[in-house]
């Protein structure tokens, strides 16, 4: 399959992309958690693609919630990034695709994850240092998990984030209720107590979830709680 | 100037020189770095006391194109952050420069919260990374601009106590300062005045390095015969299998001194502390003795 034939693969495909990894030809609310937030920002808003990996401009897309990296992988396939035959090999001793992904072994993928709380502080540092280099244009986007918010550095980079109004970084959190002791007051209000600008939406409506990560908020960093359904 | 000082104003040097060049910040020496900070603030960042940020906001910098250099005191930056130097730097394949300050127990009276001799051996389970001890301030230029404007991953662990005199470059190598005798006595940085006076009359070899990683296990074997003291100012045996790696092809006897894995429970100076560790001349002196020094 050439990459030029690989993009042309669909929100339609991601399913038998996914059958590819799981076995399974029907799939589960958690592993498709992110699957939808993950189509949007890829199919409509992230200024990347598989020609521009490497583009010092690019916008970054960070995956901090590393566990069920399947929806991700299915996503970087029907975009290109990577060839759908690489999905028949997840998991196995010699495939570039692991339960949780390593960015020196997957083009596109910005950081190595699967510890939680490491994709909000490492995009602070990333947005900071594009911004240091005069890439203001240039958006970070950090997926995390409502439960992987139980991780106390996730606080340290939404404190120190909202106080210097780091306004080019935008935090995803799918919310599918998995913390252990919940967010009484919803998460939104954790991060709009220190100064993030807070946006909560469906995390299955295409169109709520692109007008919610394309909205100018100048000055504050943005969050967008994606609410799916409830861990099973 | 003390070995902070020269950091400070080696490293801010350096932020005028190269702009890839980018300092973290959690409190600790941000009012030193003032003046650097006005003149690069979108380079010298302050996260406030928020260690495990610090380390991965520079691991963040690094996988943009920047040179971070991270910056605390050892407990924290790299005992409490050290999920964070593992992941988001080595397993990253990011690169950067960390600077400790307080080394195993500079802050004597601060008591164990504030005592980092773990820190070297927390490092060398990382892949790769180069790890320099400086013996005095004048070697710190030298080592941070080696660490600096290099392209892997370094530790830089100053500390309060020094020699009276400098005696290494940044090249790694290990110096030979005394070759007469069968032991082969290698101090580490700030802990060759102390072996100088405990060998003083004693016929052995002495060598010192401020460059623990990569060491110079070439020169180690040159100068080393059957027998070696190695004498470190952090936690002892730290380098033990670096010794042996380097001599296993051949009867050796190795001796690690350096800081025990015992909580003193004690206050007062650093000096007071050696001897608890055996590591004041005298103490120093007998374990040598007592090895066939």
């Amino acid at each position: 399959m050439t990459a030029a034939t690989e993009r042309r693969l669909g929100y339609a495909d991601l399913p038998a992309l996914l059958t590819r990894m799981t076995g399974d030809e029907k799939h589960g609310p958690s592993a498709t958690s992110t699957l939808d937030v993950l189509w949007v920002l890829y199919d409509q808003v992230l200024r990347i693609g598989p020609d521009t990996v490497d583009s010092q401009a690019r916008d970054r897309f960070l995956l901090s919630k590393g566990h069920g990296p399947m929806a991700y992988y299915a996503v970087l396939a029907a975009k290109g990034f990577i060839p759908p035959d690489w999905l028949d090999t997840f998991g196995a001793y010699d495939s570039p695709l692991g339960y949780h992904p390593d960015r020196t072994l997957v083009p596109g993928v910005e950081i190595s994850s699967g510890s939680l709380g490491h994709g909000l502080p490492l995009g602070v540092g990333v947005a900071l240092g594009l911004r240091a280099q005069g890439l203001t244009d240039t958006r970070t986007y950090v997926l995390v998990g409502d439960a992987e918010l139980d991780e106390g550095s996730n606080h340290e980079a939404i404190a120190y984030a909202g106080a210097t109004g780091l306004d080019t970084l935008t935090a995803v959190v799918v919310d599918n209720r998995s913390a252990t002791h919940g967010w009484p007051g919803g998460i939104g209000a954790r991060f709009a107590a220190n100064g993030w600008s807070t946006a909560t939406v469906d995390g299955r409506d295409h169109r709520a979830l692109r007008s919610a990560f394309t909205t100018p908020l100048p000055g504050k960093p943005h969050v967008v709680v994606a609410v799916v359904e409830e861990k099973g | 100037m003390d070995m902070r000082e020269t950091f400070v104003a080696e490293t801010s040097a350096l932020l005028d020189d190269d702009p890839r060049t980018a300092l973290v910040l959690a409190d600790i020496s941000a009012a030193a770095f003032a003046e650097a900070e006005h003149r690069h603030p979108d380079r010298v960042l302050n996260v406030g006391i928020r260690e495990s940020l610090m380390v991965s906001v520079a691991g963040g910098l690094a996988l943009t194109g920047l040179r971070p250099i991270a910056h605390s005191y050892a407990p924290f930056l790299i005992e409490r952050a050290f999920e964070q130097v593992k992941l988001d730097f080595a397993h990253q394949a990011a690169t950067g420069v960390l600077v400790s300050i307080g080394a195993s127990y500079d802050a004597a009276q601060a008591g164990r919260t504030h005592h980092s001799p773990g820190d070297v051996a927390l490092v060398d389970t990382l892949p790769g990374w180069a790890v320099r001890v400086p013996g005095h301030p004048a070697e710190v230029p030298a080592l941070l601009r080696e660490s600096v404007t290099g392209d892997g991953s370094g530790y830089l662990r100053l500390s309060t106590r020094a020699n009276s005199a400098p005696h290494a470059g940044a090249d790694g190598s290990l110096v030979p300062l005394r070759t007469n005798g069968n032991v082969l006595v290698v101090a580490v940085g700030p802990m060759l005045d102390p072996v100088l006076e405990a060998t003083r009359d004693l016929d052995v070899r002495v060598a010192y390095t401020n460059t623990v990683r990569p060491f110079d296990t070439a020169g180690l074997r040159a100068l080393a015969g059957e027998t070696v003291v190695l004498v470190e100012p952090y936690l002892a045996g730290t380098s033990a299998r670096i010794v042996a790696d380097a001599l296993g092809d051949r009867p050796h006897r190795t001796l690690c001194l350096g800081v025990t894995r015992n909580d003193l429970r004690r206050y007062g100076t650093p000096a007071d502390h050696d001897p608890a560790h055996g590591l004041d001349p005298a103490g120093l002196r007998r374990s040598i003795v007592d090895f066939g020094g």
